[in-house]
């Protein structure tokens, strides 16, 4: 509502007035209430000149139609106003009528809950200036606790000193008292001690006593010497004199005043030789003293003179005392005095120099040599810091290699670990040797084989190449189509082969031993007698090796010939090998292949 | 260190002669002299009774022979065996006997310490000394044998008598400052006489020869006080071994205390050398010395055993006393000054160690305990002061 006057031009003082009125009538709500008084009785009185501003003869219909807008525009989209008639000045009265009461209504409303909320405002003030000030009030109450547990605290802390000092004070005097317990209870066991002791004599006393007064035989006291002696120096012996006496005393005192006499010698020479001292040091301190108080002369006169009066008193002395007796209690005096003298002058002359060199620290300090220091400083500390963490650095090094050192050096657990580890390496190597004297063994073995099988490939080749040579021989020379030649043929083959079998026959039959693989201990040898009868195609074959035979030792040929076959390749090598060998294998091979070739 | 054969003797009374050609021991009652270097036996006595004390005259050619229970002394001549003297004491009793320093005079101290008789061989003449006082020491010869010290107790006070050994002529009779007096003791010059009060307080006084008192000294009152006093041979020094484990040395021109040496449970100074025996057997007892700090093990002398030197700090085991007991054993018990005064042996506490004693050159020490013994030598080239 505010804004809505304010936008309006204002063309009345009495308009402006209100205005500015209640635009302050948010800053005030306790004002509110009056303001909107007011603000109904200024609208009474210039509502009619307010609007006539807006509304003319003229624009009664445009002021309509924005009219209906506006209120459009306020949801009362109900309520038209309408020209009375058209084009006329009037307006109906109803929708009129209507729309200004509907906007009385709003309006009500609207100041109801303005109040409303100007209550609330007013209460939420109120409430917060009650806050406020118990903030307020809390923190100082806050403060004053602060301040006064701080008091409490101090105060507690003298009195935990002087609880303190008083426990200290009490084992003090506890620790007194315990000792002085001691020392009476010591002196009370040596006190019953003693007056036991003495009670014990005094009955035994008693006893004697009475003992005699019993008896009364006195047994007298005699002596029974066979002769007199003579005396030990030889000499008669006196009566005693009042001379003897006086001699007595005499030699008593002679012995006394020769120990003071012998006395009295040492204290001299020791003093002659402090003396000595004393004026040798007093000498130094003089000859110390003497070239700074040439410089400070010119400083000060008054010590100059003072000085150079007691060097120059000094020295007289000096030269006129040497002569006289030094034991002279005056001249003791006086060279001690001297003494005292120089010393306490040494001693001013060294504060002085002490205080001037302070001073000249301070100047030059004060010479802007402040930042020089500082740095200077700062280069200390750098390199004190540098040199802490070098020295750390060592000492860890230290500490690494002496750990290294103790482990390698450290007796039991290094014999242990070394043990252990000997002893893996042990076994590691054993079982290293094993598998290689086991592949050795394997090596030895198929070595043999292959010189073996090589020998008797060689073997078999030539018998091969020799029966082949005669079988060609035969081909060719039987190279015609007649069949009693082929018969021939085959038995002249059977013959070869038969040949070739005869050989192996012959050295099957020579050892019967079962041998290893490569044998042929059950090759069923052709009889040697057969001649006539041909042989079966079957048994061709089998003496060809062209079929598998039942035994295992025909099939260990063939896998010998396998094997052979495989190592025609490797067979120069091994030819080449075992003619290598040949001279250390010739015993066992020969002895083998007797042995391994049945 | 070669051993001879072990001969029998009762009561410890074996003794050497003074000039050292002669050896006695006593058995029961019969007194044997062997020679020293071959000993075989010279001269053989028989006493009336068992002898309960025997001593040489310093002329080595007495031999005195006491029997308390008896009340009896015998007196036998090397030179003349059948010469005999026999002194009775009768029904007196008798509590001790000793030689004068001339070897003529024999002091007999009879029971109770009535009086002691001062009997002599060249007259046959008898005196008496009234009231000796029966204390922990209370006669003292001086070293040039002229005077004699007694003390004496009158009428609940001390007197020291000092007498003129010639011809026993009282030279001096002066009350001394003491409570109860405990000793005293000659210095080796003869013209200070050391007196000491009992345990119960600590005052040592110093009189001259002719009764003066020179001087006094006291260290603290109330505990336990002087145990043992000895002077060093140059008259020197006065060292005093109290009850607190400490001694203190006196010199002769002030008679005040120059130094102090303690007897710490660990030492920790690390200019002293501790020596540490080590052996197989378990040790017996331990000995202390102070200054050097030697600390010993005894030991049988057939056991294997070495030295070795231990470390700073050394804790050495200390039994503690009853203190509760009279005259308890602790405090230093033995001073022994070396015969150049340059070293002092002190034993502290309750260890089994008998005597200490220096040779006479100043270099070692033999330390004899109650089944052992040891000896020490000092290695001059390595002491500092």
């Amino acid at each position: 509502m505010g804004e809505w006057w304010t936008t309006v031009p204002i063309g009345t003082s009495m308009g402006n007035y209100e205005a500015s009125r209640i635009s302050h009538a948010t800053m005030s709500p306790s004002r509110q209430n009056n303001y909107v008084s007011m603000y109904s009785l200024p609208l009474s009185k210039s509502s009619y000149s307010v609007i006539s501003a807006f509304c003319t003869e003229d624009n009664i219909s445009p002021c309509i139609s924005y009219i209906n807008q506006e209120l459009d525009s306020l949801g009362l989209s109900s309520i038209c106003i309408e020209a009375s008639s058209p084009g006329g000045a009037g307006l109906s009265a109803v929708p009129a009528l209507n729309a200004m009461y509907e906007l009385l209504q709003i309006h009500r409303r609207n100041m109801c809950t303005l109040e409303e909320l100007e209550k609330e405002q007013l209460k939420k003030t109120s409430s917060l200036e009650h806050m406020q000030m118990n903030n307020s009030r809390l923190k100082d109450q806050l403060e004053l606790s602060i301040r006064e547990k701080s008091g409490l605290h101090e105060t507690e802390r003298q009195l935990q000193l002087k609880i303190k000092t008083l426990q200290s004070c009490l084992k003090t005097e506890k620790d007194e008292v315990q000792k002085l317990q001691n020392i009476i209870a010591s002196r009370a066991s040596q006190y019953s001690h003693d007056a036991k002791r003495k009670e014990r004599e005094a009955s035994k006393l008693k006893e004697r006593l009475s003992q005699l007064l019993v008896d009364r035989k006195d047994k007298k006291l005699a002596i029974d010497v066979l002769n007199c002696l003579g005396r030990s120096d030889g000499r008669r012996s006196h009566w005693k004199t009042a001379k003897a006496t006086a001699s007595h005393e005499g030699e008593m005192y002679k012995s006394l005043l020769s120990d003071y006499e012998a006395s009295q010698r040492s204290l001299m020479l020791e003093n002659a030789e402090l003396k000595k001292v004393l004026q040798q040091m007093k000498k130094e301190m003089i000859h110390i003293l003497s070239p700074r108080q040439s410089s400070s002369r010119r400083a000060t006169a008054d010590d100059t003179q003072e000085q150079v009066d007691s060097d120059g008193e000094e020295k007289a002395g000096d030269s006129s005392r040497e002569t006289l007796d030094q034991s002279c209690e005056h001249a003791r005096e006086q060279l001690t005095n001297s003494i005292r003298q120089q010393w306490r002058k040494l001693r001013n002359h060294m504060e002085k120099l002490d205080s001037q060199a302070s001073q000249v620290q301070n100047q030059l300090e004060s010479n802007k040599e402040v930042i020089p220091r500082e740095t200077h400083d700062e280069e200390m500390e750098r390199m004190r810091h540098e040199v802490q963490q070098c020295k750390e650095f060592i000492h860890t090094q230290q500490q690494l290699l002496q750990q290294q050192l103790n482990t390698s050096f450290d007796d039991e657990t290094a014999a242990l670990l070394n043990d252990c580890y000997t002893l893996e390496e042990k076994e590691r190597l054993k079982e290293e040797w094993r598998l290689f004297e086991e592949q050795k063994r394997n090596f030895e073995r198929e070595r043999k084989n292959f010189t073996e099988a090589a020998i008797r490939l060689g073997r078999e080749k030539k018998a091969f190449q020799e029966d082949r040579a005669t079988w060609l021989k035969n081909q060719f020379l039987n190279m015609t189509p007649f069949t009693d030649r082929r018969r021939c043929s085959s038995s002249d083959g059977h013959s070869a082969l038969s040949i070739r079998s005869e050989p192996e026959m012959r050295i099957s039959s020579t050892n019967t031993q079962p041998a290893k693989s490569s044998t042929y201990a059950t090759f069923s040898t052709p009889k040697p007698t057969q001649s006539a009868t041909v042989p079966s195609t079957t048994e061709l074959y089998r003496t060809l090796r062209l079929i598998p035979d039942s035994s295992s030792s025909r099939h260990s040929n063939r896998g010998f010939w396998q094997e052979s076959s495989t190592t025609e390749d490797g067979d120069a090598r091994f030819k080449s090998k075992s003619r290598v060998r040949c001279g250390d294998l010739s015993i066992f091979s020969l002895g083998e292949d007797e042995n391994s070739l049945t | 260190m070669n051993f001879s054969e072990v001969f029998k003797q009762s009561n410890q009374l074996c003794k050497v002669s003074p000039d050292g050609k002669y050896l006695a021991t006593c058995v029961q009652y019969r007194l044997v002299v062997r020679d020293m270097s071959t000993l075989q036996i010279l001269q053989l006595y028989t006493c009336l009774d068992q002898i309960s004390h025997m001593d040489w005259s310093s002329d080595s050619l007495f031999i005195l022979c006491a029997m308390y229970k008896r009340g009896l002394v015998q007196v036998w001549s090397l030179e003349q065996p059948d010469w005999h003297c026999k002194i009775d004491e009768g029904s007196i009793g008798l509590l001790s006997s000793r030689w004068s320093p001339d070897g003529r005079h024999i002091l007999n101290t009879t029971e109770f310490h009535l009086r002691i008789t001062v009997w002599s061989l060249c007259t046959k003449a008898v005196s008496y000394i009234k009231y000796p006082k029966a204390c922990q020491k209370g006669i003292d010869f001086s070293r040039d044998g002229c005077y004699m010290a007694l003390a004496e107790r009158r009428d609940c006070k001390d007197y020291v008598s000092v007498f003129v050994c010639d011809d026993w002529h009282l030279l001096r009779h002066f009350e001394t400052e003491t409570q109860d007096l405990g000793g005293l003791e000659w210095s080796p010059n003869g013209c200070v006489l050391a007196v000491w009060d009992s345990c119960l307080e600590y005052k040592v006084l110093l009189y001259s020869l002719d009764g003066r008192l020179l001087s006094t000294y006291s260290a603290y009152e109330w505990s336990l006080g002087v145990k043992t006093v000895t002077w060093s041979p140059s008259s020197q020094f006065l060292a005093i071994g109290s009850y607190d484990e400490k001694v203190r040395v006196l010199n002769h021109i002030t008679w005040k205390k120059i130094t102090q040496f303690e007897h710490p449970a660990t030492i920790n100074n690390t200019k002293a050398v501790v020596y540490k025996e080590v052996e197989r057997r378990p040790a017996v007892g331990a000995d202390d010395l102070s200054l050097h700090n030697i600390t010993i093990g005894t030991t049988l002398f057939n056991t294997q055993s070495k030295y070795e030197i231990c470390p700073p700090p050394v804790q050495i085991p200390v039994v503690k006393p009853d203190p509760d007991r009279a005259n308890p054993k602790i405090g230093v018990s033995t001073l022994a000054f070396s015969s150049d005064s340059r070293y002092l042996a002190t034993k502290n506490g309750g260890f089994q160690v008998q005597s200490l004693n220096w040779h006479c050159s100043g270099d070692s020490l033999i330390l004899l305990g109650k089944e052992q013994l040891c000896l020490c030598y000092m290695d001059t080239d390595q002491e500092d002061k």
